[in-house]
């Protein structure tokens, strides 16, 4: 057993935090400033434009890309020949949590209670995925998740009869409803299959690839690149004031599901499409 | 070219803006979001004043990130507007004219818009670190229970924004989309 302690945990993911909301990864920089290039409208150019300056002004300056610095959502895949020590593994997220929004200035964006409200100051707690895989390492991807695209996603339940036309029309829908709301140029995140619950989740980590890369399966392949097309044909635009760029990136993450059901999740995320992750 | 405007928003001032106009913003204005409206509201319902002199005032839908020691404020880009729509109409029936934020109103706001002529302008979302470069000042006037969610009045110098709403209740969102869209259309049918 390769023995890791929670104090490394802790300060991976205190900086994880900090580094995720000052710098935003090079494949959403690139995705912008492509699209940034195929743009023809003039007011979606200049808001283009100022995206861009705003992530360099962020990077340089060391001030958050976006002020809704998130929830942190932690994705951690934990080798089973790793034995964590000293403390509770949960514990020790929140506090690295609790840590770099601390010394990172950022926001404190967390309430206790969905209903009651109350914010609990720290940021805490974390929203933690664990996955036990094989080997010895623990690789840990932060996330942290800004909810004015949160409150645009949405999920159902297909009758498996509805078929692909089913969910592409559902992924339309879903722009379409968002329109200006989720800070467009967006990236979508499809989740299709599994349970309920599991739909959303793969929904999410589609929101961590890159948005170069596409789904191996050549079918999906060929629905990212048809709905990212689609979705880019609506003309909501930048910020929702016309144009092109809708959308910067699709990606579809599917599982198997059950002979009598087809869940599909879309998870919206903005521009400020974070995640940064270290391998211990 | 972007048009320079002076706050206060006076109701003359507000006429002369058009949905789709780029404006550098110059003034005061103040900070208040989900918290901080549900608040002021309870306060008007109750009879008492608000912590500010409404009248012809701004209020920036922000929640910014903590300022770092010599810094005047965090990043400080806008909220989503629509989570303000249940109190918007009756901070505008006090005097209040402008508001800055992102995303739709409900037809009821617009309709506030139009009723007290005041303007709907739109920051860019996800722009809080370039926004930030024009906030000079930042003072905290109220609720500072609410951390992030506090009362600031800011001052601000050419802050970039949009006019989404106007005064007639002519709105961008509907507006620059279709014209985009009819620019398609055009350029397909060559």
């Amino acid at each position: 057993m390769r023995e890791v302690s929670v104090n490394q945990i802790i300060d991976v993911i205190q900086q994880l935090c900090i580094d995720a909301c000052l710098y935003l990864p090079e494949d959403v920089k690139d995705a912008i400033t492509c699209c940034r290039e195929k743009e023809d409208w003039e007011i979606a150019k200049g808001v283009l434009d100022n995206i861009i300056e705003n992530y360099e002004i962020a990077q340089r300056d060391q001030m958050p890309i976006c002020q809704d610095t998130g929830m942190a959502c932690v994705f951690m895949e934990i080798g089973q020949d790793v034995h964590i020590t000293g403390g509770s593994l949960k514990e020790a997220v929140d506090e690295g949590v609790r840590r770099g929004y601390e010394k990172g200035y950022l926001r404190k964006s967390v309430v206790a209670d969905p209903v009651r409200r109350g914010n609990t100051g720290d940021n805490t707690p974390a929203i933690l995925y664990t996955d036990i895989v094989l080997g010895s390492q623990v690789r840990i991807t932060v996330a942290p998740k800004g909810f004015g695209s949160e409150n645009m996603s949405a999920i159902r339940m297909f009758k498996p009869s509805a078929g692909i036309q089913g969910i592409k029309d559902f992924i339309l829908e879903t722009v379409e409803a968002a329109g200006p709301n989720p800070c467009p140029p967006i990236v979508v995140g499809v989740g299709i299959g599994g349970t309920f619950d599991r739909a959303a989740l793969l929904a999410k980590k589609a929101l961590l690839r890159d948005l170069q890369t596409r789904n191996p399966d050549p079918y999906y392949a060929d629905l990212e690149r048809e709905m990212l097309e689609k979705i880019n044909q609506l003309g909501i635009g930048p910020q929702g004031f016309g144009g092109r760029t809708t959308a910067i990136g699709l990606n579809i993450e599917t599982m198997p599901t059950h002979i009598a059901g087809m869940p599909c999740a879309i998870n919206i995320n903005c521009h400020v499409t974070r995640h940064k992750t270290e391998v211990i | 070219m972007a048009k320079k405007i002076t706050l206060p928003l006076t109701r003359e001032l507000s006429r002369t803006l058009h949905a789709g106009d780029q404006v550098l913003v110059s003034g005061i204005i103040y900070t208040s979001r989900d918290a901080g409206h549900k608040r002021m509201c309870e306060t008007l319902e109750k009879g008492e004043p608000l912590p500010f002199d409404p009248t012809d005032a701004t209020i920036y839908y922000v929640g910014p990130t903590p300022a770092k020691p010599g810094q005047v404020i965090g990043s400080a880009g806008p909220t989503t507007s629509g989570r303000m729509d249940a109190y918007a109409p009756m901070l505008m029936s006090v005097g209040a004219r402008g508001m800055i934020g992102k995303g739709a109103r409900l037809p009821e706001v617009i309709e506030a818009v139009k009723t007290y002529e005041g303007t709907y302008f739109g920051a860019i979302g996800g722009a809080g670190a370039l926004l930030a470069k024009s906030i000079k000042s930042s003072e905290l006037i109220a609720y500072e229970d609410l951390g992030a969610e506090a009362l600031r009045r800011l001052q601000v110098v050419d802050m970039p924004l949009v006019v989404i709403i106007d005064s007639k209740g002519n709105n961008l969102y509907q507006q620059g989309r279709e014209a985009y869209l009819k620019s398609v259309t055009a350029d397909s049918g060559k």
